[in-house]
């Protein structure tokens, strides 16, 4: 009796000790696998803004990036398309941030759960997924044409701030529901009206979560074309007012090389894109490490 | 010791009081009355219903959706259910003290300068005096009068619990209510809190929640033992512990049910 309970026990160790010996080895070529595809995703990466970078680098200059374009842009630099990139961004997230927040705010601290909120953020969730051409006609068609403001930066932001206006509201709605409800509690039984406590205590709370949600959406707006070629127009004069047409960044490298007109150029625009996404990327890192550390502080 | 009785003066009366979220009764007919600055204790296992009976007070449970009450609730007098009563106003003279963790993200001094800086007070000096003064009553001045600017996370457990005591004391409060103040503190801090309500219920009216029935004989005061939102039984300390009248009550002192 015993000794057969004992080769029981025996025999059903033995394929368990298979099966550690057959676990590292699955652990193993796991690990292999999930480096491998990294080690491809990045040198993708690596490879295309090297690509770009060899190409550029040597065109930008500073009388480049100071100069207005002659000849088309055959010659001379690219500041009208910088100004004008700053100018229609800048707008987008000046109109964009606050009515996404507030929609945000609504959203988590004013309405319950229910019809209405789902509605609402069915909307947006659909309004992100809307390809940014379309985007373009919108834009055109009502900003442009129905509200006659023509092509300009005040189309083009119009637009992209419509563009951006989901990731706003969805990145700020997540972040202010991580704050804890402990906070609200304290903040309402210390007297301070919902407006105070969203104020004084959710918004400070959730704005590393906002600013990360602001800073892709910079991103993804100064990198835009087809919303803005629409709407803002591809003049390469220097804007003087909000009313003037401008050829951002993006569209003038897209008018440089789909017209043959100066590879050469086209990649130094596109280095001055890349380079500046890159930047507001870092700065986005930066502040987000400075704010996590000191949400809420004074 | 002062009780409820009369001759007292009531601070605050449960009467027929009822609450319920959605299809579940929190608290039925409730009838109790606690008089001005005494120290009372509510002692019951979780869910019974403690934190209901204080949020109701300060009408904190308003955020809940689904929270209905019936009967009455008077505070000096006044029914907290009153429609003219501001729930701002009430929640300065009601203040509260939460379960850990309970200190806002911000500095020790933007902690306690909270309630009066929301309230309207904009004078520099005015917030310094209200915190020290608070702090001191809270015994913590002496431990963070160098380092007010520093965040709050950075005290110790109890340390946060008596700046939360500090920041309710800033409102200027009639009455303080505290929800299990002392789960997770160790047994130094816990009895250093239990002392302090002992201090302040010479000038405020307290209420402590505690699940924790050697709390409530620590605390000996009078205590309230509440189970499935029913008050099973009031009594002075001594007698709830020596003498239970109910068979609840005494499976719930003696460790049997909890």
């Amino acid at each position: 009796m015993g000794g057969a309970g004992h080769e029981t026990v025996a025999r059903a160790r033995e394929p368990a000790r298979r099966d550690i010996g057959m676990l590292k080895r699955t652990d193993r070529i796991a690990f292999w696998v999930f480096a491998a595809a990294t080690a491809v995703a990045l040198s993708f990466l690596v490879f295309i803004i090297s690509f770009v970078f060899v190409r550029g680098i040597p065109r930008v200059t500073w009388s480049f990036l100071t100069e207005r374009p002659r000849d088309m842009g055959r010659a001379g630099g690219i500041l009208p398309s910088i100004v004008g990139t700053i100018a229609l961004t800048g707008l987008a997230l000046l109109i964009g941030t606050p009515l996404g927040v507030a929609t945000a705010v609504y959203l988590t601290e004013y309405t319950r759960e229910g019809m209405s909120s789902r509605v609402i953020r069915f909307g947006a969730e659909s309004l992100a997924g809307v390809p940014s051409i379309i985007f373009g006609l919108f834009g055109f068609l009502f900003f442009v044409i129905f509200l006659g403001f023509g092509w300009s930066i005040l189309s083009g932001g119009l637009t992209l701030a419509l563009m951006i206006l989901p990731t706003i509201i969805r990145t700020s709605e997540e972040a202010i529901r991580a704050v804890p409800r402990e906070y609200r509690e304290i903040s309402l039984s210390l007297g301070a009206s919902r407006w105070q406590t969203v104020v004084h205590v959710v918004l400070p709370a959730a704005l590393p979560g906002v600013i990360t949600g602001v800073m892709l959406s910079l991103g993804r707006a100064v990198g835009e074309t087809a919303a803005v070629i629409f709407t803002a127009g591809s003049s390469l004069r220097l804007p003087g007012s909000i009313m003037d047409p401008v050829r951002t960044l993006p569209v003038h490298f897209y008018v440089l090389a789909r017209e043959g007109i100066s590879m050469a150029n086209a990649y130094g625009t596109a280095t001055v894109l890349l380079a500046t996404v890159l930047l507001i990327e870092i700065a986005a890192n930066i502040l987000i490490a400075r704010f996590s550390g000191h949400a809420g502080r004074g | 010791m002062q009780g409820g009785g009369d001759g007292v003066f009531r601070m605050i009366r449960y009467s027929d009081f009822n609450y319920s979220y959605g299809a579940v009764c929190a608290l039925r007919s409730l009838n109790l009355e606690i008089g001005k600055n005494e120290l009372f204790t509510v002692m019951g296992p979780t869910g019974s219903g403690k934190t209901t009976m204080l949020r109701c007070l300060n009408r904190l449970n308003d955020v809940v959706p689904s929270g209905r009450h019936s009967g009455s609730l008077y505070l000096d007098g006044v029914d907290v259910y009153d429609p003219r009563v501001d729930v701002t106003v009430l929640r300065r003279r009601v203040g509260m003290v939460f379960a850990l963790p309970a200190v806002l993200p911000t500095s020790i001094f933007e902690n306690v300068a909270y309630g009066p800086r929301r309230a309207g007070e904009r004078s520099k000096a005015a917030l310094s005096e209200t915190v020290e003064r608070s702090l001191t009553a809270a015994a913590l001045w002496e431990e963070v009068k160098d380092r007010l600017g520093e965040r709050a996370e950075t005290l110790s457990g109890g340390q946060q619990q008596r700046l939360a005591l500090a920041r309710v004391l800033a409102l200027g409060p009639d009455v303080i209510l505290l929800d299990e103040p002392t789960s997770g503190l160790d047994p130094i801090s816990t009895l250093r809190i239990e002392d302090l309500l002992r201090e302040l219920s010479r000038q405020y009216t307290i209420v402590l929640a505690t699940h924790n029935p050697q709390q409530a004989a620590r605390v000996g005061s009078r205590v309230g033992f509440l189970m499935l939102g029913e008050l099973v039984e009031v009594a002075e300390a001594g007698d709830m512990f020596t003498r239970p009248r109910d068979p609840r009550t005494e499976a719930f002192v003696s460790g049997r049910l909890g």
